[in-house]
């Protein structure tokens, strides 16, 4: 066995290598995809209680509650789906670290979260059942409170960037962070297609 | 392509006596009373958490002496019943959430970086979170028991047992808390370990050539991520049909119990090999080391750990084989349970083969990798017996049962870390643990182990059920109470030699140099203590046991720079160089977001609003944390680049 020795003359040198990438060249990019795993983990298990409990009804929703009304989780969905278009801007303005552009898309994407929010609060009145009734009631607040949480944390992070964008000091990692970003949102958008299903089909197909 | 201005100081600018200094001042954790909760380096909060693991162990040991010393006779009366349950949840709640699966980790939190060949951890901040997030956890736990507030419903809290109607009061919403922090804390880690081991690994590190204990915790990380989100959700189902009504796991609502079992071991099961397989991969190392050659079977191994894995989430239900489940569900999750002995049976066979054929150097470590070997594979035996329906069915909450997981656990888990320990130990401090206390230290441990829990086989089989207070004299379970409470006080002298030896071995233990066992990873390449940035260039590797094949004019990396917290990032499979990379520094922020983060946690076992107070705190505390703090530095701020299209 040999020392170890140092040998500076057979280098490898790395100073022309840039200090900076995106996507998943960056190592902040596979610490969201390893956060979304963990959410995606979450909502699928989510999606297996509410299979797990509609087996101890013999209809579902359970008989006196009528199916959840369809129209405000339908416009949160078209919402959310049109939210990725300016969201994508804010994504490529960020690669091409524009500040200002990033600035617009994500004040509107931020806008579009604060009316998301609001059309959430008629979802759980469109439920026709509180929490506390049966597991039925349990089990869809739950679902689209959790959706919800998501999307209150991704509108104040969105919120956060855009103003970091308008006052602050903008490093160049902070567009590796409005790059995260959209990437989290994206998964919070894409996330509520499987969860609106399930909460207003479910009951109408199953 | 044009030439980057060169900005910065940078390595080959300097010697090597003032690349240590530059790199020192740069990469010296903050100090002072402030300073210790702004560290965001990964060997002090690793040791930290090593740390608190090892005395919640010592905790959760305590309490297993009482159990031992209330069931030393029949009809004793040296605790209550309710202080009894108490104890023994407590007692596994603390061994399995903060104490196996915390320690692991942390010690692969430790090494990781140091076996990549890289100065930090990828979220240097993000770990420091998760730290004080455990802790926090783990005093809450321990708290609510002095105050008699302590759950009482066993580790696995069944409902309808730990449900509002049986168990009112707070003592079942604290161990739901408490597993909300370690989790938390647990899935940081493993995000941590993953995106370290992927991005920040030294050149010419493919994934083939990844050392097998980073392969483990690469893999545990992994059932970390799909495994903690059950049991997260569960404890957040109970709490909530617990204080708010809800009526997840009530039957006259609708709710479901097994539903609590089938989340709670979709987790657990995944759980104990979160726990066993780091400790192969501690085990693995060892092994390599002690017979100086490279490990039999490498790829097996490797794919094994996979397998493992994977299999590891088929078996939750031969934990409910009682409950009554339908056959064919029953006779498919028997196959699995037989079936994972397949890959674990392949590394052992793999070790076999290495020691056989190497040269052996017998020391501590390697003594406690042969007492590990021989526990584990007793405890891989009853195993395969419990997976057989009628047999598990027969020893159900028995003590068999009990033998069978202090087997597997303390067997495949404990006595791999203690090896690990003693082998690591001369890194850490740079000093060596006494080698003849070492083997005093395992024959005693060995010895009390078997003295402890080979008698609750028998006893089990015998018919005495688990978590009972006390028994009859008539039962005739006395005498191998009576010797298992004494294997139980032999093994905490074990304990307690362990703690002397490293206490005396840290004052006056040998120095140890760069590598005194002779091993090929690159952990050993650095001075021991390894300084506060790892390596003073980063390596280049070329094989799997870069040390033992490391050529005369090996290369090393150049042009990092030395003024700035700076990492190499490299690509995920072959680990050639990609990108600069600048880390995290010191910052109060990550402790001020824990501290939101368990107040909100802790409010919410009184009132519902403590999610929304937890909320705003964690916000505000968050957005601390991501606001940039003074001057951009140059090289990485905008203003110091070139426009996007004059590169490349």
């Amino acid at each position: 066995m040999r020392a170890p020795t140092i040998n500076t003359s057979a280098a490898f040198d790395v100073s022309e290598l840039p200090p900076i990438k995106f996507g998943p060249h960056a190592t902040i990019w596979w610490g969201v995809i390893g956060l979304l795993l963990i959410e995606g983990t979450m909502f699928a298990i989510l999606a297996a209680t509410y299979f797990y409990l509609k087996q101890n009804f013999t209809v579902w929703p359970p008989s006196g509650t009528p199916n959840p009304d369809l129209f405000a989780g339908s416009a949160n969905m078209a919402l959310l789906i049109a939210s990725i278009w300016p969201m994508r801007i804010a994504h490529r303005a960020g690669l091409e670290e524009r500040r200002r552009a990033v600035f617009v898309a994500l004040a509107i994407c931020s806008v579009i979260g604060f009316v998301s929010l609001a059309l959430r609060f008629f979802e759980f009145r469109a439920m026709h059942i509180r929490w506390d009734f049966n597991a039925y009631g349990s089990v869809v607040w739950t679902m689209l409170g959790m959706h919800t949480a998501h999307v209150i944390s991704s509108t104040l992070e969105n919120l956060l960037i855009t103003l970091l964008m308008f006052a602050g000091p903008v490093e160049r990692k902070h567009f590796t962070d409005t790059n995260a970003n959209a990437v989290y949102w994206y998964f919070v958008v894409l996330g509520w297609l499987p969860i609106y299903a399930i909460l207003y089909f479910a009951p109408r197909l199953l | 392509m044009t030439t980057l201005a060169k900005t910065g100081v940078r390595d080959t600018d300097l010697t090597a006596a003032e690349l240590h200094a530059a790199l020192e001042r740069v990469w010296e954790p903050p100090s002072g009373f402030i300073g210790w909760f702004k560290n965001v380096f990964h060997k002090p909060i690793s040791t930290r958490f090593i740390f608190a693991a090892l005395g919640f162990f010592a905790l959760g040991g305590v309490l297993a002496l009482l159990m031992r010393l209330q069931l030393a006779m029949p009809e004793n009366t040296l605790l209550s019943p309710d202080l009894y349950n108490q104890l023994f949840t407590v007692h596994g709640s603390t061994m399995m959430f903060l104490f196996a699966v915390p320690v692991m980790q942390a010690v692969g939190l430790y090494f990781v970086p140091l076996m990549v060949g890289t100065r930090n951890l990828a979220f240097p901040r993000l770990n420091t979170f998760g730290f004080f997030v455990y802790i926090i956890g783990g005093v809450l736990l321990w708290v609510a028991l002095f105050l008699n507030i302590g759950p009482d419903t066993g580790w696995f809290s069944y409902v309808p047992l730990s449900g509002p109607e049986y168990s009112p009061g707070k003592r079942v919403d604290v161990w739901a808390q408490m597993i909300t922090f370690t989790e938390l804390s647990s899935l940081v880690a493993a995000v941590e370990i993953i995106v370290t081991v992927f991005k920040l690994r030294a050149p010419g590190m493919s994934l083939n050539r990844i050392p097998i204990f980073v392969w483990a915790q690469l893999v545990t990380s992994f059932m970390v991520i799909f495994a903690m989100p059950a049991v997260m959700l569960a404890s957040a189902f109970l709490a909530m049909d617990r204080l708010v009504d809800t009526h997840f796991f009530n039957p006259a609502e609708g709710g479901d119990a097994l539903l609590w079992q089938h989340l709670f071991w979709f987790f657990g099961h995944p759980e104990v090999y979160i726990i066993f397989i780091p400790a192969t991969g501690i085990v693995s190392m060892l092994v390599q080391t002690f017979s100086r050659r490279p490990i039999v079977g490498y790829t097996a191994i490797v794919l094994s750990l996979i397998a493992t894995a994977i299999l590891g989430f088929g078996l939750w239900v031969h934990h409910m084989f009682a409950t009554g489940l339908p056959q064919l569900g029953e006779s498919f999750f028997t196959a699995a349970s037989m079936l994972i002995a397949i890959p674990s049976g392949i590394q052992i066979f793999c070790w076999i083969a290495t020691l056989w054929t190497g040269r052996l150097l017998v020391r501590t470590p390697l003594l406690f990798v042969a007492g590990f070997i021989f526990i584990f594979v007793l405890g891989g035996l009853t195993g395969v017996m419990q997976a057989s329906v009628p047999i598990d069915l027969q020893v159900h909450d028995t003590f068999f049962v009990v033998a069978h997981f202090h087997y597997v656990l303390i067997g495949g888990a404990v006595f791999p870390l203690i090896g690990g320990l003693y082998y690591w130990f001369p890194k850490m401090t740079g000093r060596m643990m006494s080698e003849s206390l070492g083997r005093v230290n395992f024959w005693i441990f060995f010895i009390g182990f078997n003295l402890t829990f080979f008698p609750m086989h028998q006893l089990g089989l015998a018919g005495m059920p688990r978590r009972v207070y006390t028994y009859l004299p008539q039962t005739g379970w006395g005498p191998l109470n009576f010797v298992s409470t004494i294997g139980a006080f032999v093994l905490s002298v074990a304990v307690i030699v362990f703690l002397l030896n490293a206490f005396v071995s840290y004052r006056t233990g040998a120095l140890a140099g760069e590598n005194p066992w002779g091993a090929d990873s690159l952990d050993w390449s650095v001075p021991s203590p390894a300084p506060s940035y790892n390596f003073l260039y980063i390596p280049t590797v070329n094989s799997r046991t870069p040390l033992w094949t490391m050529e005369p004019a090996q290369p090393v990396v150049t042009g990092m720079r030395a003024d700035i917290l700076e990492v190499l990032v490299t690509e995920l499979h072959d680990a050639t160089p990609d990108h600069r990379h600048l880390l995290d520094g010191p910052s109060i922020w990550p402790f001020l977001t824990a501290v939101a983060f368990g107040i909100g946690v802790i409010t919410a076992i009184f009132t519902a609003w403590g999610v929304t107070i937890g909320a705003v705190l964690c916000f505000i505390t968050l957005a601390g944390w991501f606001w940039p703090a003074g001057q951009p530095i140059e090289d990485t701020a905008r203003e110091a680049a070139p426009p996007l299209g004059e590169r490349a």
